[in-house]
């Protein structure tokens, strides 16, 4: 099937930068943990998924539904985390949303932020199941690290709006 | 906020088939997620190679970060220690008489213990360093406990080798690259390394537990006390880590099972030093690696 042709009067195509805007800053965001600091416990939010959900919530069409996928890949290269951890979680959590946004059409922040609340809560509990022992000591800092992640979800969602509206000012 | 779209993007046909194959895609991939989660539970190593590739990529920007740091960070000291350097200058000397004797006598005892054990002829291997090289970056969102090290397979390093800083043991190596290495810390919730009570020689294992201390558990007898202070060192059982370097102590008073400190915090640590693995069990299986 041949593209359409573009005619005289329609908008030109964003450039490719623009487009890929929103993964590359993904990306960024999962490359946080290669900042050279040695932690002795789980404490860095995982910014990657927050910047991700930050996107899906406040522009949903601007990432695929497939995104998840070659984004969670990344970050599981360099997180520590098993590969196909995020891949798998990640996905799962755009399904949710995508069948919430079927039954919760009109919604405020406070939904989006509970949205995006129960989503890290997810991943990060599964993770924890799936890589460390049963009998590890880390259910205290990882609850921890929740709080802080869903205390930190509006602001990310801010720098998701503040990167929209200069890529759209473009 | 209104609805976000409509699921149908209209008539276009290829809008909707595209749409439609995002979903197979998506769930497609979810499944080969969900394949490569189970290959790497079963099988840690697996992915090694990927994970080696893009930390190739990843460690050169952290060391060049944390040279950055270190060298903002080096201001003030170096201001101050030029202003007291006549002070350190005195100091350092009165140490340097007071340590003298200390030496001698250390000196004696070293030669007496190389006497003695040649009497015994025990034959000692002896962990020679592979190199020594930073940590450079951690898994810090994760609830294992890796740190990349920068110096990998060129420069000797293995799987399996020990790593130690000044204090004490850090860890060991558990992948390679050709420039990088992933280093499982001591209080990841897998590592287990078999140590003895310095006072008496009781024989326990330390077992990480995930939030930055470790377990001290007895592997001999039951019901063994451990006190606070008690020291631990590698006893060299398994053949992964040399001999008498120092790993914890126990801060509380319990039975069986104590709470430990590991003497090396990786938070503040700068150079950690590449061992040889005291008795490589394997080689055979080390050198078929790649």
């Amino acid at each position: 099937m041949r593209a359409p042709t573009r005619g005289p009067f329609d908008a030109a195509p964003p450039p490719a930068a623009v487009r890929l805007l929103p993964a590359g800053s993904v990306l960024l965001a999962s490359l946080v943990t290669i900042w050279p600091f040695i932690a002795t416990f789980p404490i860095l939010p995982p910014l990657g998924l927050m910047m991700l959900l930050g996107w899906r919530l406040t522009r949903p069409d601007v990432l695929r539904i497939w995104a998840p996928l070659p984004l969670g890949f990344f970050d599981d290269l360099i997180s520590g985390q098993p590969l196909g951890n995020a891949m798998l979680l990640w996905t799962l959590c755009f399904f949710m949303i995508d069948l919430i946004d079927q039954r919760l059409v009109f919604r405020d922040f406070w939904q989006d932020w509970l949205i995006a609340a129960g989503s890290i809560g997810f991943c990060l509990i599964a993770g924890r199941l799936i890589t460390a022992p049963i009998g590890a000591h880390v259910d205290t800092v990882l609850l921890l690290q929740i709080v802080i992640s869903v205390m930190l979800f509006p602001f990310v969602a801010r720098l998701c709006v503040w990167l929209d509206r200069k890529r759209e000012g473009k | 906020m209104a609805p976000p779209r409509n699921r149908r993007p209209g008539f276009s046909r290829r809008a909707q088939y595209s749409l439609f194959l995002g979903y197979v895609i998506a769930v497609a991939g979810s499944l080969v997620g969900a394949v490569l989660l189970a290959l790497a539970t079963l099988d840690p190593p697996a992915f090694a190679a990927l994970r080696a590739t893009m930390a190739e990529v990843t460690t050169p920007i952290s060391s060049g970060i944390a040279g950055v740091g270190r060298g903002i960070a080096a201001v003030p000291s170096s201001i101050s220690g030029y202003i007291a350097v006549r002070q350190q200058n005195a100091r350092l000397r009165k140490e340097l008489d007071d340590v003298h004797a200390l030496l001698m006598r250390a000196r004696t005892l070293s030669y007496d213990n190389r006497r003695l054990k040649a009497l015994l002829q025990m034959r000692e291997r002896s962990a020679g360093p592979v190199v020594a090289a930073r940590l450079v970056s951690s898994s810090a969102s994760s609830t294992r406990r890796f740190a990349v090290l920068n110096a990998g397979s060129w420069q000797g390093v293995h799987p399996g080798q020990p790593v130690r800083g000044p204090e004490g043991l850090i860890g060991r190596i558990l992948e390679t690259g050709p420039n990088t290495a992933r280093v499982l810390l001591l209080s990841d919730p897998e590592s287990i390394v078999p140590v003895r009570r310095t006072r008496d020689g009781l024989p326990a294992l330390a077992a990480g537990r995930g939030d930055g201390l470790i377990d001290i558990r007895s592997a001999s007898i039951a019901n063994v006390g451990f006190e606070p202070g008690d020291v631990f060192v590698t006893s060299g059982t398994g053949g992964i880590y040399s001999p008498n370097i120092p790993v914890a102590r126990v801060l509380k008073r319990a039975r069986d099972t104590a709470l430990a400190r590991t003497f090396a915090q990786p938070d503040t640590l700068d150079f950690a030093l590449v061992q040889q693995a005291f008795m490589p069990v394997t080689p055979a299986a080390t050198a078929t690696r790649p």
